[in-house]
């Protein structure tokens, strides 16, 4: 089928398909959705477009139709992507085992994992967390202490992770652990894991912009069955350096605006004062800089011609860009931008997300470790 | 198409080779400098422009050109910028062969501008910052033709040039873009004189003044009071192919510092292994690469006559003479002393983006033109 051809088909199915409701725009993160044993949809349109979407693998269109994809060629996936946004159509579902788990397992998992777990995620019926950072493991990652000890028939897993986004409210894992100390990056494992696994237990952490969108999650004599590890024991920092890429691609698309508004800020903002427009306008230039980079680089990245480190750049500007945005939008704001919980000013969302945006720069790798990599594996500069 | 065609690979792999080779800063730069050209850059190499068909780039091909777009001058221009090398391509190939096609000043010198046998200038500003709408040059009606008055600056191989494209005010006031109109005043016109500068980069431009300088009606480029539409086109083609021009710059001054970064050793080590210098080098890696996919995205809008292509030429001159400039700072910096000699080469790729930076706007002409078109 062309791409005309199959943008009519898919114009006309998203006509018959796509409820009203999910035409709106995401105004809060309650109005995304996440999926999961214990979701509850906000309404009967949210979970009928996540059957519908899931039912035609559209949830992941560019994953293999075996495990639960659209088996939609890049071309393809963009028409559905452009068509979508048309429309104003909210994404189906949104979740860490699409953007970070998925890709890792279609690269590193075995044939049985993909078939069980991709096409879960697809469905949106296991909502996933990410049992990365540690209370002495942040930047230095790979000097994390969380063990598993071979068993025999299981891994028995103790320690501490932090900064689990969402691990209340998720219902599997997936978390690095140490399965060697004889090396620091060769002695880790990857392991997939229930959060209803006894031992398990997690407590939010209250953030600065007075939401807990992160946890503590504390391992207390895990069992794990033997075949819940992804790769090679010992080879797991390969899967986890890979899903790190995928994540930072995804933390990099920030800096294109919450929300995917087309708007400049300055035609949002419409600022009054000549000194602010200014700031404003050289920031738009910047962000409508960027948004072009985030088109190349998708494309480069999608044809293999794209540094496999250059997510690590993306994520930098990304991320400083999304920063300087909400510095600039309390600006504008004024004094109706300090409100922290009126109905007017949206329950304090402008303070809200200027305050949450100070960690774009430091989850999934802070920006000084971004330019640290940039300038070992892009520049190859000496003893970086 | 957001990646390179193979065609558009081919054509920037020859102009890389052709211009790293004939280009190079002291076989062009450096030589014309010290020997003082009048000109700032060689004929010869502008006629081997010719014998690889890039002065007709955008040349319909029905007139013998390669009729190619801006993307494709943009990869011509970004090795251009990458070499510092001195020549006409961006004034006479790109943005005045945009002003003067499809009308009879085409026919008249496209085939002059082909076999390299001719230079063509802009004359558009009139103060020393960009202000294209505040054209105020006079050009009042006389029989059958017109009588100018005025004077213009910063027009780049003015002295050089055989033809001049000439922005006068036939009708409104400065500030309107109903009234322009564009002229094509050859350089031995009567009235005209003719000042050659020489520009921080070693560059030529000219001020010219016109003292009653009498033009047949046929002098005018498109429609009278309807300058603006060519110019328009011309101002278009010649930022976005500005902004590709100092993305080469900004590469090159880059490429030099990082082998600098490599080699020089201080406190018994290579200075590149300092993270001060790395997060700053890094930092300037993302933004040229960011500041070529601004430059390549204007290029491509304008190609396919995209309505956001006017908001992008905008962002990707802005974008891409900030990233220059940080790159050229920089670049003078991190080589410590030796950056100040003119010995080293890293000097003149900060003067070549001061006067690449101002050509056709700068950073705050376009930012508050990018403002302007979103609507604030």
């Amino acid at each position: 089928m062309t791409d005309e051809a199959f943008r009519t088909d898919v114009r006309a199915w998203l006509e018959a398909n796509c409820p009203v409701e999910m035409r709106q725009p995401i105004r809060s993160e309650a109005d995304a959705c996440w999926g999961g044993r214990n979701w509850t949809f906000q309404s009967d349109a949210q979970r009928r477009w996540l059957e519908v979407m899931a039912e035609r693998g559209w949830t992941v269109p560019d994953w293999p139709k075996d495990y639960g994809g659209g088996g939609l060629s890049a071309a393809e996936a963009r028409v559905l992507k452009e068509e979508m946004q048309r429309i104003g159509a909210r994404p189906p579902l949104t979740s860490f085992g699409i953007s970070m788990l998925g890709p890792a397992l279609l690269k590193f998992g075995t044939e049985e994992q993909k078939k069980h777990y991709l096409g879960q995620i697809a469905r949106g019926e296991i909502r996933w967390c990410q049992g990365y950072s540690e209370p002495g493991a942040g930047s230095d990652l790979a000097g994390l202490q969380t063990k598993a000890e071979d068993k025999g028939d299981y891994w028995l897993v103790n320690g501490q992770k932090v900064w689990t986004s969402y691990a209340d409210k998720a219902d599997w894992i997936f978390c690095l652990v140490r399965t060697s100390t004889e090396s620091k990056q060769g002695g880790i494992s990857f392991l997939l894991f229930d959060m209803e696994t006894p031992g398990v237990s997690t407590r939010p952490i209250l953030l600065i912009s007075g939401n807990s969108p992160f946890c503590e999650t504390f391992f207390d004599d895990v069992k794990v069955p033997k075949e819940q590890i992804v790769g090679e024991v010992n080879k797991g920092w390969d899967v986890a350096k890979y899903l790190l890429g995928h994540e930072r691609e995804m933390i990099a698309g920030m800096g294109l605006g919450a929300g995917g508004s087309s708007l400049t800020l300055g035609a949002a903002m419409k600022p009054a004062d000549p000194l602010l427009r200014a700031e404003i306008a050289a920031f738009d230039v910047d962000a409508l800089a960027f948004a072009a980079m985030s088109e190349r680089f998708a494309a480069m990245w999608k044809a293999g011609e794209a540094h496999p480190a250059s997510p690590s750049m993306m994520k930098y500007a990304g991320t400083e860009l999304n920063k300087r945005r909400n510095e600039l939008a309390m600006a504008a704001g004024g004094s109706d931008a300090l409100e922290w919980d009126s109905e007017r000013g949206k329950k304090g969302k402008a303070p809200r997300d200027w305050l949450r945006s100070k960690g774009n720069s430091i989850e999934g790798g802070t920006s000084e470790i971004q330019l640290n990599i940039v300038a070992k594996h892009i520049l190859r500069l000496p003893g970086a | 198409m957001t990646l390179l065609s193979d065609d558009q690979k081919m054509l920037q792999e020859t102009a890389a080779s052709f211009l790293a080779e004939e280009g190079a800063i002291a076989k062009q730069l450096r030589h014309w400098r010290d020997i003082g050209c009048k000109d700032g850059f060689g004929h010869d190499l502008w006629k081997q422009f010719a014998e690889l068909g890039l002065t007709g780039i955008c040349v319909p091909e029905s007139q013998g050109g390669l009729g190619l777009g801006a993307t494709e001058a943009a990869l011509v221009l970004e090795e251009i910028g990458r070499n510092l090398t001195p020549s006409p391509f961006l004034t006479t190939a790109v943005a005045a062969a945009r002003a003067i096609e499809g009308t009879a000043h085409a026919d008249r010198w496209f085939p002059q501008i082909l076999p390299a046998d001719a230079v063509l200038a802009l004359a558009i500003d009139e103060g020393p910052r960009h202000a294209p709408e505040r054209t105020a040059l006079e050009a009042k009606r006389q029989g059958n033709g017109f009588v100018l008055n005025g004077a213009k600056q910063f027009v780049v191989h003015g002295a050089s040039a055989d033809m001049i494209v000439t922005a006068a005010r036939t009708g409104g006031s400065p500030g309107e873009r109903n009234g322009i109109t564009l002229f094509a005043v050859a350089k031995d016109a009567a009235g005209l004189a003719i000042e050659n500068e020489a520009l921080v980069d070693s560059s030529k431009a000219a001020r010219l003044t016109f003292a009653k300088v009498e033009l047949d009606a046929d002098a005018v480029i498109g429609e009278v009071d309807g300058g603006w539409q060519p110019l328009q086109r011309a101002l278009s083609a010649g930022r976005a192919g500005a902004a590709a021009e100092l993305v080469g710059v900004a590469s090159g001054a880059s490429a030099m510092t990082l082998d600098y970064l490599r080699q020089r050793k201080q406190f018994g080590k290579l200075i590149g292994e300092f993270q001060a210098l790395q997060h700053r080098a890094a930092h300037l890696y993302g933004e040229i690469e960011i500041a070529r996919a601004a430059a390549l995205k204007a290029a491509r809008l304008l190609d396919s006559n995209d309505e956001q292509a006017e908001l992008y030429v905008s962002v990707a001159k802005a974008k891409a003479a900030d990233v220059a400039s940080l790159a050229v700072r920089e670049g003078v910096q991190m080589h410590g002393g030796i950056g100040m000699t003119d010995e080293h080469d890293i000097g003149l790729f900060m003067k070549r983006e001061a006067v690449l930076g101002e050509v056709f706007g700068d950073v705050y002409y376009h930012r508050n033109r990018v403002a302007e078109l979103s609507g604030y």
